[in-house]
């Protein structure tokens, strides 16, 4: 089966792209699937259900989305195994910028789009740093002078991914990544192989477990403090 | 930029080695190092404790460290040098041959796309976009001076082939002209008086001047795409333009193509203004998905795009009277219509 981690910030048309290159997988033949993870709520996969694409929604609720995406890959394998499908897509919006839900040996995919400002790429982190292929959407509303500076900008922090231009309304760019897809690597070996690209945040207090009294007495575990000259 | 060497390593913090290797961010990161950019420790100290931690040698860190710098830098800084671009025929809607069987395009080139809405034109667009191999749903391939360019579909430096003008496009930043030019400029590794000369250029072309300084959400629709017209030609490195339309208001549509071709670029137009089909030397006319017909411009149709353009003279000008509160004269026709030989 292939595993595809595909990541971004909210609004970037992770959906809108997916569906479009999941037709363009559909029509090659793909039995391809989605998980969307999420953080409080979500409709797309009724979006997803509405295209005809087999979909698995998980929101982390009061967890920490990080941690409740990484302890649930067993689930999407599983799933995935059960619907019989030769392609997962793990579609998340909900983790922090801090962190990447990208797993070693998987195509890892990031979404970003042109009207997210200029220093977006810079703020994202590891989610996009990390990402094998960066798509960026959007790009039929903004200059060629806004793209190229955007992309520039894309390729200063993650040198070694592919950037391909996408645009969801239309489409256009989704058969591409859709053959990117296609050629994702197959996993092999059990789930115990997996590893993530990035460690996850350290996340341990007293806030973790439920605390909302703000002060110091009742910070418990991991913290840091502002560094006030 | 300076070779890394171990003595550097040893001497200067993480923090100025971050600002003078930029690139050294990404490959720490790849390799799973983690690290405050404001620390004053040096990277060779930083590299003995993360490797003492995971039990290994820090050499052996430096080595992958090092490693990908040198892939990072490679994929910089290249250029192209492309003379032509071959459009080889697929498929239509139906699956039949298309009847145009192939399309040379050489540097300066100036061709219009002509045909009813679905016909195809914007999938020749995305094929072209897209440096096909016949690995889309019309089966085309594009040659690149006789070869695949498949490896330049993810080019985004000095190295990438394609820009693309369309009239859905706006400037979304809130910046000024300058600083927009500036960036730009500065992304492509071009010299920073192109600036001045992109603003002169687009003012040339509409005929609202404007200065620097101007937010670009204040451009005018006419502005805007004359920046966008001289920037694509001046600033922009890639050899082929495709334009999707470029819209009538306020732009000396003539001189925004002589500029892109004075810059011999290639250039694909994607129209239904008889003007901008007739300003291409060659027309081609899609249906039904496919390339159905390339056509010469004839002298009769250029002449008809000289009246064209005295139509789109008057036009202009009753505007201009228009809005600068003047009563409008009867419209000259008798001298626009030709004399009959």
């Amino acid at each position: 089966m292939q595993l595809i981690t595909v990541a971004g910030p909210p609004s970037s048309g992770k959906t809108s792209v997916l569906i479009k290159t999941f037709e363009a997988l559909n029509a090659q033949g793909a039995r391809a699937g989605v998980v969307k993870f999420d953080c409080l709520v979500t409709d797309d996969d009724a979006i997803y259900q509405q295209a005809g694409i087999a979909v698995k929604k998980g929101l982390s609720g009061v967890l920490c989305p990080d941690h409740y995406f990484v302890s649930n890959i067993d689930r999407v394998l599983e799933w995935s195994e059960k619907q019989d499908l030769s392609m997962t897509v793990i579609e998340s919006a909900g983790l922090c910028n801090r962190c990447s839900p990208h797993i070693k040996g998987s195509l890892a995919v990031c979404i970003l789009d042109n009207v997210s400002g200029l220093h977006t790429p810079k703020k994202i982190g590891p989610m996009l740093k990390l990402a094998d292929v960066v798509v960026i959407t959007k790009g039929d509303i903004v200059s060629q002078a806004e793209r190229e500076v955007f992309a520039y900008r894309v390729q200063g922090v993650a040198p070694r991914a592919r950037i391909i231009q996408v645009n969801g309304r239309s489409g256009q760019g989704s058969h591409a990544l859709a053959q990117m897809f296609l050629q994702a690597p197959v996993m092999t070996g059990s789930l115990a192989d997996l590893r993530l690209r990035f460690p996850m945040p350290a996340a341990l207090c007293s806030y973790c477990l439920g605390e909302t009294r703000v002060g110091t007495d009742y910070q418990i575990g991991q913290y840091r403090k502002l560094n006030i000259e | 930029m300076q070779q890394l060497t171990p003595e550097i390593l040893a001497q200067t913090s993480l923090a100025t080695l971050l600002v003078e290797y930029p690139l050294l961010e990404s490959a720490l990161l790849e390799v799973g190092i983690e690290f405050d950019p404001d620390e004053e420790a040096t990277l060779g100290s930083k590299l003995e404790q993360w490797a003492s931690l995971r039990q290994q040698s820090a050499d052996s860190f430096l080595a992958i460290v090092m490693e990908r710098i040198t892939d990072l830098q490679a994929l910089l800084g290249t250029t192209n040098s492309l003379h032509q671009v071959e459009i080889i025929a697929g498929r239509d809607k139906s699956g039949q041959a298309e009847s145009v069987d192939r399309l040379l395009l050489g540097r300066g080139d100036l061709l219009a796309i002509v045909g009813p809405t679905g016909a195809g034109k914007s999938r020749l667009l995305a094929d072209i976009e897209w440096l096909a191999t016949g690995d889309t749903p019309s089966g085309r391939q594009i040659l690149v001076d006789g070869q695949s360019a498949a490896d330049k579909r993810f080019s985004t430096g000095g190295d990438q082939l394609i820009a693309q003008l369309s009239q859905t496009m706006s400037f979304v930043l809130d910046a000024t002209v300058e600083e927009l030019l500036s960036l730009h400029v500065e992304s492509r590794g071009m010299n920073t008086a192109l600036v001045k000369e992109t603003i002169t250029a687009a003012n040339e072309l509409s005929g609202e001047p404007f200065g620097g300084t101007t937010p670009l959400t204040s451009l005018s629709g006419g502005q805007t795409r004359a920046l966008m017209v001289a920037d694509t030609a001046l600033v922009c490195r890639s050899p082929i333009v495709l334009i999707d339309e470029i819209e009538n208001a306020g732009i000396d549509r003539r001189a925004a193509f002589n500029l892109l071709i004075s810059q011999e670029k290639i250039v694909l137009s994607a129209t239904h203004d008889p003007l901008l089909a007739l300003l291409a030397p060659r027309r081609l006319c899609m249906r039904h998905g496919a390339m159905h017909s390339l056509h010469e411009r004839t002298p009769e149709e250029e002449a008809i795009l000289t009246d064209l353009e005295v139509l789109d003279d008057i036009h202009a000008a009753i505007r201009h009277q228009l809005r600068h509160g003047e009563r409008l004269a009867p419209i000259p026709f008798e001298a626009v219509r030709r004399k009959t030989p």
